[in-house]
């Protein structure tokens, strides 16, 4: 989420939905959607190691049959490409003398290139082919877009609240010298900064004032914010600035919460989020990096994939409709990331991060890879119109 | 590391001068290629075309068939570089597992082939898709790649439904004297061993091939190999360990099919019933071994070579001239004790002290940065192939543990077995005929 991609830069972009029939055997297919003016049914293609013949270079819009043959000696394969060079639709492993078929479904007309890639490598034989417009309207999923953006922004705004509200609680109390009980507030006052902090990040100048760690503030730079007084509560204990570093703080979140709210998010900015906050764990919570006083990494751990799953809520009508599959994995990778961090917890939050072995350091860090391997596929997803 | 290492007798007079890598070309092109893998590849039509590439060293570059009757990577002439994954499988669901191995077949077919792993793996997937494939193997030829895959015999407990279809040579080695194992760089359900001509390469397929098992299997251990120590081919030098060696000079050759089928490949008649889709596989044991290598740089020349039995520059057994004579255990030396020590390696490792055991070994020299007390952590990942590993590679390691004069300057502190499958063939994916 770190800079805002433009919103309508996706809503363009050709990513369409394709369908590659692998195998599928029996193509006795009534040549779906190709049937229009322009002379429907299937396209072939004859693909040898030097040519790559279309029979014909335009269709309308909607499902699209290419029947590939390997008439050459190399193994071959048949791309259909969008703009810039985006993988509309492919075949693969034609061997020599096969005929395999390919369905794609090219709702958006404009300019696409046929491709045929003997040996596989290279940029291949490639061809102008038109999508011109048919009758049919394609499916928009605008509101559902627009619905995941609006919740997702509620949901930060709530965060936001509590963020001031938790904070404004901790800063009291080490003001007023209580240390245990600021010691129990900390993990909990930062979790909906956690939550959030990819879009809190994205306000650079305040985010290094809030979270910033002692070793990686820039030079010249005071070290403020949470991590100061983790270290001061938990280290050094409390030092004479100790109370205007806390001012300071709460002066901070304050205002970066009156930002966060204002914040104006598009739904890709919504997945890159949701995979942004477990690069976040990976990096620095799995790692025992985070929390280097207190040791409650794992309590950001668990608000870092509570944020991650959020905004994946947020978008699940759109993965619902466009891509289940993958949804039903992310689901089941968030339940097994919650099953292995259930196993630390202890009352209300978990047992300190030097409690763990180093096995189960790895259980956490490979439920948390399989994860985001898989949310990872979210924002291609989202992105396609 | 061969023919030009400084001090080498001038044991080779025409290879002199001449770069390993054209030696190397000699013999790895494709005629050679197709005979060692077998028949049926699915690239096998592609074969000839992709070793006319353009590439200064034919061969070197070219692709080796991924599919055939064995798996190609066994008795394939051993290629440059290593990088060896074992892994441990995390889910419980047999079906995802399954189509894990056949999303690996057609990552490391493609690879094999020097494809990306996916279609448009590098750039296709547009702005905001997520690359299938890593990249840094783009543009690169195939190298000479193989991918080999190997269950391990913890594949076989009450997750997968798989007891019944273990051999009863696939089992954890025994302990043997003077181990010191890390449980750490033991064990593991599957391995994956690639070996291309070009390190990036290699790691790029075991890289690309650990991203989709993400969710399905986890990295146990992970092992990189810098130089081949084998030759599996008349057509290879012999390489140098990293004592400065020539170790495994009769090794087993792809040249001699008969003698493979004896102590290679595993035969039909030693896995009946519900083991028989190891038929035509092999066992393939590792073992890393860390090399005290300075203080084996301390020792005279005339001890290194009684530890080894060989002659250091020509690599001939101690009693003959050239490296290929006949190795002569009885022949007495100068002071009429034999000319080969009696706790010499070759002599231990001698198929005639094992009553005619042999295995094929195609291990790797590894020097993983620094043992953090001022030493290199340098040494041998040893790979050996073999058609029963209790029968061949146990009582071999037995007699080298009781008394090999090297054990002085080594350690083992890492072990695995594996089972191999036999080679698949067109349509098939890896490990169908284990999970039918």
């Amino acid at each position: 989420m770190r800079t805002a991609a433009p919103v309508h830069a996706l809503v363009g972009a050709a990513a369409l939905i394709a369908l590659t029939a692998c195998g599928g055997g029996g193509d006795a297919g009534k040549g779906a959607g190709g049937t229009d003016g322009s002379g429907g049914g299937a396209i072939t293609v004859k693909a040898s190691d030097t040519a790559c013949q279309v029979s014909r270079t335009s269709a309308a819009a909607g499902t699209v049959e290419f029947t590939v043959t390997n008439t050459g000696s190399q193994v071959n394969e048949f791309y259909l490409y969008g703009q810039g060079d985006q993988i509309v639709g492919e075949v693969e492993n034609i061997t020599p003398g096969l005929t395999r078929t390919l369905h794609v479904e090219l709702t958006e007309p404009g300019t696409y290139e046929t491709a045929c890639k003997p040996g596989m490598k290279g940029d291949g034989i490639r061809a102008s082919f038109r999508v011109t417009r048919s009758g049919a309207a394609s499916q928009g999923s605008d509101e559902s877009m627009a619905a995941a953006v609006t919740s997702y922004q509620k949901y930060v705004s709530s965060q936001a609240d509590e963020l001031l509200e938790e904070t404004t609680r901790f800063v009291a109390l080490v003001k007023a010298g209580k240390v245990e009980e600021a010691k129990q507030l900390y993990p909990v006052a930062r979790g909906p900064w956690e939550r959030i902090e990819p879009v809190a990040e994205s306000f650079g100048d305040l985010d290094p004032k809030i979270d910033g760690r002692e070793d990686v503030i820039d030079e010249g730079m005071a070290f403020t914010g949470y991590h100061r007084l983790e270290k001061d509560l938990w280290k050094t204990g409390l030092q004479p600035d100790s109370g205007k570093v806390a001012d300071q703080l709460l002066a901070d979140v304050t205002e970066i919460v009156a930002r966060a709210k204002k914040v104006q998010l598009n739904p890709l900015q919504l997945a890159n989020g949701s995979k942004a906050l477990l690069d976040e764990v990976a990096t620095g919570k799995v790692t025992g990096e985070e929390e280097r006083y207190s040791h409650t990494d794992l309590y950001d751990f668990d608000e870092n994939v509570a944020g991650s799953k959020a905004a994946i809520d947020a978008l699940r009508p759109v993965l619902q409709a466009r891509k289940p599959a993958l949804l039903a994995q992310v689901d089941a990778r968030f339940a097994a990331l919650g099953k292995e961090l259930d196993a630390h917890r202890c009352g209300d939050g978990f047992v300190p991060y030097t409690d763990l072995t180093p096995a189960q350091v790895k259980e956490l860090s490979v439920a948390l890879d399989a994860l985001s391997e898989s949310v990872a596929q979210v924002p291609g997803v989202v992105a396609a119109t | 590391m061969t023919s030009e290492v400084p001090g080498t007798a001038p044991a080779e007079p025409t290879s002199r001068g001449v770069s390993r890598r054209r030696l190397l070309g000699v013999g790895t092109g494709a005629a050679l290629a197709g005979v060692v893998a077998g028949v049926g590849g699915t690239y096998a039509a592609q074969r000839a075309e992709g070793a006319a590439s353009p590439s200064p060293v034919p061969g070197l570059d070219a692709p080796v068939p991924f599919r055939g009757t064995h798996q190609a990577g066994v008795v394939t002439p051993a290629q440059d570089r290593l990088h060896f994954v074992a892994l441990d499988v995390t889910t419980k669901d047999r079906g995802q597992l399954v189509e894990l191995l056949k999303a690996w077949t057609r990552a490391a077919e493609r690879m094999t082939a020097g494809a990306e792993a996916a279609p448009g793996g590098v750039d296709g997937a547009g702005p905001y898709g997520v690359p299938q494939d890593t990249g840094e193997a783009y543009g690169l030829p195939a190298s000479g790649l193989t991918i080999t895959i190997g269950f391990g015999p913890s594949l076989f407990d009450d997750r997968f439904g798989l007891a019944d279809r273990r051999p009863a040579a696939l089992a954890d080695l025994p302990a043997f004297r003077g181990d010191d194992l890390d449980p750490a760089r033991c064990g593991g359900d599957i391995c994956l061993q690639a070996c291309a001509n070009d390190p990036q390469v290699a790691v790029h397929a075991i890289r690309n091939l650990v991203r989709l098992g993400f969710g399905t299997v986890s990295v146990r251990w992970s092992q990189l190999g810098f130089g081949r120590t084998s030759s599996t081919s008349t057509s290879q030098q012999t390489p140098r360990n990293m004592f400065g060696f020539k170790d495994g000079t009769n090794n087993l050759k792809a040249e001699d099919p008969g003698e493979l089928e004896q102590h290679v490949w595993v035969q039909p008649e030693d896995v009946t019933g519900t083991t028989g889709w190891l038929a035509g596989g092999s066992y393939l044991v590792a073992r890393r071994i860390r090399m005290h290598i300075e203080v084996w740089d301390r020792t005279n020349l005339q001890e290194q070579e009684e530890v080894f039995g060989r002659t250091k520059g020509e690599g001939a057994p101690l009693g003959q001239t050239k490296e290929f004579d006949t190795v002569d255990l009885a022949k007495p030396g100068a002071d009429g004790q034999p000319a080969i020590p009696v706790d010499a390696h070759i002599r231990l490792a001698s198929s005639k002290n094992l009553h005619g055991v042999k295995i094929l070994r195609r291990g790797y020299n590894f020097t993983d940065g620094t043992d953090g007390v001022g030493h290199l952590d340098a040494g041998l990942f040893f790979i050996a192939f073999c058609r029963d590993a209790q029968q061949q590679f146990v009582p071999m390691q037995r007699a080298l543990a009781a008394k090999d004069a090297l054990n002085e300057y080594i350690e083992h502190n890492g072990s695995a077995v594996f089972a191999c499958p036999p080679g698949v063939a067109a349509g098939e994916h890896w490990g169908q005929a284990l999970f039918a």
